[in-house]
């Protein structure tokens, strides 16, 4: 698979990224909710585009345990997690190993990305809305081109939500992170352990929230976390 | 075969294949109007054109535009309710008690299939990824072995919902019983607690890397305040929280 380095074709470069991250998100809500926008799978893409999807990987297990906070129950309002998770895994993938502040950086920006990304769902639900509204009248008669065109409408606008949100948020990214990294003055292993740190006690808290209520849940969860402890005992 | 499974039949494989496509795409247009009306409306197209008439018909015009109107319900059971309405509509069931019924299956369908899926599946799913992460597999093992197990459970579940909707018609209130569907949530949640407690300290050993001294200071901090984020019982995101302490650490942490 051919790589595509986020920081050496200019702006022509986000164009793949933008395409996944349109594609991704798309994926959310519109078509066809098969998860392939969630973040251990989105940004593992973005960073096997960007010729490191182990770097990738990383990012969006970090991401995966955030977003393990907020399901997409109903007409809810929650993060867009598809489009962020490419942001956050091409940043990461495009920085050299072990860069200081690169993965505190990238996950920042992914979940900035992720909040704005969210709004802008809401902004297309309402737009859908207005179309919807206009063609009550047709879908009255059993139009069968409304209901299609509708259909299509909505899924168009939200790719081109996700390629414009990508686009974005990559642009603004990249220059705020090159310059975040240049004057970082914090060890990098303590960097990464305070970002992945916040982000298990998100995950930790959410899946507490979750299943506490649910019969011998409690006892599961943690005997899950001494048997991960003991697996980690294990490991190389 | 009865007379009353003599509908479902009707509906050839390929009908029931591209209604099952139409279903992946139910929520494109979703929007705070209709919510989901217009997309039930989009899946349920194929099987109206069996209607007497056929496409563009009378009665394949009527039933369209009863089936487009308001409609909530979770994505994946919303299958349950797209076969009900086709069988529904072939039997010729009178247009006002259709209507009364698409009004009723849309609480049930919308709570069971977001206790079953959002809260359930999906973290199990997702846990049992961080899992294989925090035990070292590869990107490929990961990202496919996730999406291999969610989508196993996904594409079953509008699969059955379907089949059921178009065997039982009006009646599938009964279908919604299962056991899978009463007792699902609960036994799914206790294994996403067992594998999500598990996957915590690995995902985070290896997300940090080599170094228990600083691993086992980031544990107990981790457990200290997932507590605290647990007891306030949702007044806080966790998620918005953490966004605002990484941006000030951030910050710091380019100024230093």
């Amino acid at each position: 698979m051919p790589a595509f380095p986020l920081d050496a074709l200019g702006g022509f470069a986000l164009l793949p990224f933008a395409a996944l991250g349109a594609l991704l998100g798309l994926d959310v809500v519109s078509f066809p909710q098969a998860m392939l926008s969630r973040p251990l799978v989105a940004a593992t893409l973005a960073g096997a585009l960007a010729g490191r999807p182990g770097a990738g990987l990383l990012a969006g297990a970090v991401l995966e345990l955030f977003a393990l906070e907020t399901l997409p129950v109903g007409a809810s309002r929650y993060p867009e997690w598809g489009s962020a998770s490419v942001v956050g895994g091409a940043l990461y993938a495009a920085q050299p190993d072990g860069a200081a502040g690169g993965l505190v950086l990238s996950v920042l920006a992914a979940l900035v990305t992720a909040y704005v990304g969210g709004a802008s769902m809401v902004v297309l639900r309402r737009l859908n809305g207005q179309l919807a509204r206009a063609h009550l009248e047709r879908l009255a008669t059993g139009s069968n081109r409304s209901v299609v065109g509708l259909q299509l409408a909505g899924a168009a606008a939200d790719l081109l939500r996700g390629f414009m949100l990508t686009v974005v948020a990559l642009g603004a990214s990249q220059p705020l992170v090159a310059f975040g990294r240049a004057g970082w003055g914090t060890d990098t292993r303590l960097s990464r352990a305070v970002v992945v740190g916040l982000a298990a006690t998100v995950a930790g808290a959410a899946v507490w929230k979750l299943f506490h209520a649910v019969p011998r849940a409690r006892w599961l969860f943690v005997g899950g976390i001494a048997a991960g402890l003991l697996a980690m005992q294990a490991l190389p | 075969m009865t007379a009353a499974d003599a509908p479902a039949a009707r509906v050839p494989l390929g009908t029931r294949l591209h209604i099952l496509g139409r279903m992946l795409g139910i929520q494109a247009s979703w929007n705070y109007e209709v919510l989901v009306g217009t997309g039930i409306g989009f899946a349920v197209e194929p099987g109206l054109r069996l209607l007497p008439g056929g496409r563009g018909g009378a009665a394949y015009r009527a039933a369209l535009a009863r089936q487009s109107q308001y409609f909530n319900a979770h994505p994946y059971t919303a299958a349950v309710a797209v076969g009900a309405l086709v069988r529904a509509e072939l039997d010729g069931e009178a247009p006002a008690r259709i209507e009364r019924f698409r009004t009723a299956l849309c609480g049930p369908l919308g709570s069971v299939g977001d206790r079953l899926v959002w809260a359930a599946w999906l973290p199990f799913c997702s846990a049992a990824g961080l899992l294989a992460f925090g035990l070292g597999a590869p990107p490929l093992v990961t990202v496919g072995g996730f999406l291999l197990l969610y989508n196993a459970g996904h594409v079953a579940l509008r699969t059955w919902g379907l089949h059921v909707g178009l065997e039982r018609g009006l009646k599938v209130a009964s279908a919604l019983g299962h056991p899978v569907l009463r007792q699902g949530p609960q036994w799914i949640g206790q294994a996403a607690a067992l594998v999500g407690g598990a996957a915590l300290p690995l995902a985070l050993a290896r997300a940090i890397g080599p170094g228990r001294t600083l691993l086992g200071g980031v544990l107990v901090a981790v457990v200290a305040a997932a507590v605290l984020f647990a007891r306030l019982h949702g007044r806080v995101e966790a998620w918005k929280a953490a966004l605002v302490l990484l941006a000030v650490f951030a910050v710091v942490s380019i100024l230093r």
